[in-house]
């Protein structure tokens, strides 16, 4: 019973880990931008949240609410006025810049907040559970995150299917050149790309640290987790990206359940098993084109 | 007597060559207007620059009165320059309805729709949920017209729309160039295959080394002279 719990608990967390992997898939796919400092977007999100929360009392959905449009609009100036930039002197000025991105962002919020872990107070549902048998419960925040995690991916895939822009982003995704000769600036959908990447990556920072805690020193191992979700997936599919998640989850959660030491491990040799076995991933790509 | 599309004095290098050189041309409403010339002579060259893919050294291309040479290709095609580039550069990963739906992003007002487009080629509605890159090359090419047409531009660029393609499949995409241009566009084309250049434009211009060598109406032109302006071996005195 324990093992199924163990698998379980690996779901609901899978389902966390891809809605912060899709924005890592979502820049990749479109720009061949590999955001190194994803994870400390996600972490400065929190951060910012904590001290609004702080500050105002507001609870935590106002404070997701107020965040995740205001990171979005961040994304898209940041790529407007510093990827794109980077971006036309090949592919390793992008990098180098969202590694110093990295390093900025991490040093800024010990200097700010210490290096003290936070997390974010979720209310009621934080301590709430459905219990399904003697030794299984699921945290109704761990359904929830699963659920907004399924509503995003999906509502993703949908605009990239059906909206107009969307489908502007796989264009350029597919041939950049192509898309401004039918009227797209490539400058903007970059933008539009990056901003739901932000958009994403904050709703998931404000998870993390609602279901455990946050330090500014947890963007780089939250970056390997997504990456690891993606790869694992299948580059370029966005419910690749969630199977990759859980497959991640429940390979943790599962050692961890055997001991707790192995839980880092077993998932990065599933990575690796992956990497070895079916380098396409599980999933490979489908609606966003890498 | 201003045409639709004036190209002035056009230079552009590519890497080191100069790839054109002071090249002028019109294109008026209605009319199509062929550039041939050999491999290299800078037939794509002028088109890119056209589309505004490529920066001129020196030059300008000029819309019905409004210069367009400092603007890149999306804000070109938003006033009315189109191309359907060499090798039809399709989006291989979305499907036949998705590329002609691109088309539209930021289409003008004007008669083409899905609609007219499937009229025109009307294979296109049975397959419209294929992959784009499951086409053969004359399919692939019909797309990448009718991609063009959607945005309803005043100028439609084709580059080299026979490369690679069965005579038989050329000549299904070059017979709808007569209700283009029946709309009132002007069409810019550069093709190798000359005879068929020949038979279908207006007007001709031979490239040789990135200048017009030869200008005409087809009528007008000797197989002799485009001969010579072609290979450029005996320069005609003048």
């Amino acid at each position: 019973m324990i093992w199924v719990d163990a698998v379980l608990q690996g779901v609901l967390v899978g389902g966390l880990y891809a809605l912060f992997a899709c924005g890592l898939s979502l820049m990749f796919g479109v720009m061949r931008i590999v955001n190194l400092a994803h994870g400390d977007f996600a972490v400065l999100a929190a951060f910012l949240a904590y001290s609004l929360i702080s500050a105002s009392g507001v609870n935590l959905l106002y404070a997701a609410l107020l965040t995740v449009p205001v990171f979005a609009g961040f994304g898209y100036l940041v790529q407007r006025g510093l990827l794109n930039r980077a971006i036309s002197s090949g592919p390793l000025p992008p990098l180098l810049a969202t590694f110093g991105l990295s390093v900025v962002i991490q040093n800024s919020l010990l200097q700010g907040y210490t290096a003290d872990s936070r997390a974010l107070d979720p209310g009621r549902i934080g301590t709430a559970s459905l219990r399904l048998s003697g030794q299984i419960s699921l945290s109704y925040l761990e359904l929830l995150i699963l659920g907004l995690a399924v509503l995003v991916l999906g509502g993703l895939e949908l605009y990239l299917r059906r909206n107009r822009t969307g489908r502007m982003l796989r264009a350029a995704a597919d041939d950049r050149d192509a898309a401004s000769l039918v009227g797209g600036d490539p400058r903007h959908l970059y933008g539009v790309a990056t901003a739901i990447a932000f958009g994403t990556l904050a709703l998931a920072g404000l998870l993390f640290a609602a279901r455990s805690s946050v330090a500014p020193s947890s963007g780089p191992s939250e970056l390997l987790f997504g990456f690891e979700a993606v790869v694992i997936g299948g580059l370029g599919s966005l419910w690749g990206t969630l199977l990759g998640g859980i497959a991640l989850g429940i390979a943790q959660n599962v050692a961890g359940q055997a001991d707790p030491a192995y839980t880092l491990l077993a998932g990065h040799l599933l990575f690796l098993l992956v990497l070895i076995l079916r380098p396409e991933g599980l999933l490979p790509r489908r609606s966003v084109t890498a | 007597m201003s045409a639709l599309l004036e190209v002035r004095g056009l230079s552009v290098r590519r890497g080191q060559l100069l790839a054109l050189r002071d090249l002028s041309l019109a294109v008026e409403a209605g009319r199509v207007v062929a550039v041939i010339g050999a491999n290299g002579a800078g037939k794509s060259t002028l088109l890119e620059a056209v589309a505004g893919l490529l920066r001129p050294e020196r030059g300008g291309v000029v819309l019905d009165g409004t210069e367009v040479t400092a603007l890149p290709a999306h804000r070109r095609l938003r006033l009315g320059i189109a191309l359907v580039p060499e090798g039809r550069r399709l989006f291989p990963s979305l499907s036949v309805r998705e590329n002609l739906l691109t088309g539209q992003y930021r289409r003008r007002p004007g008669p083409w729709d899905l609609p007219a487009v499937y009229a025109l080629f009307p294979w296109m509605a049975d397959r419209a949920a294929q992959r784009a890159s499951a086409l053969s090359g004359g399919e692939q090419q019909a797309v990448a017209l009718g991609r063009a047409l959607l945005a309803n531009p005043r100028v439609l660029l084709l580059d080299e729309l026979s490369l690679g393609l069965a005579p038989a499949v050329v000549a299904t995409v070059y017979r709808t160039l007569p209700q283009v241009v029946a709309q009132g566009t002007g069409v810019l084309l550069v093709e190798q295959d000359v005879s068929l250049a020949l038979r279908r434009a207006d007007e001709v211009h031979c490239l040789l080394e990135g200048r017009v060598e030869l200008s005409g109406s087809p009528a007008d032109l000797s197989a002799r002279q485009i001969e010579t302006a072609y290979f450029g071996i005996r320069r005609e005195s003048a």
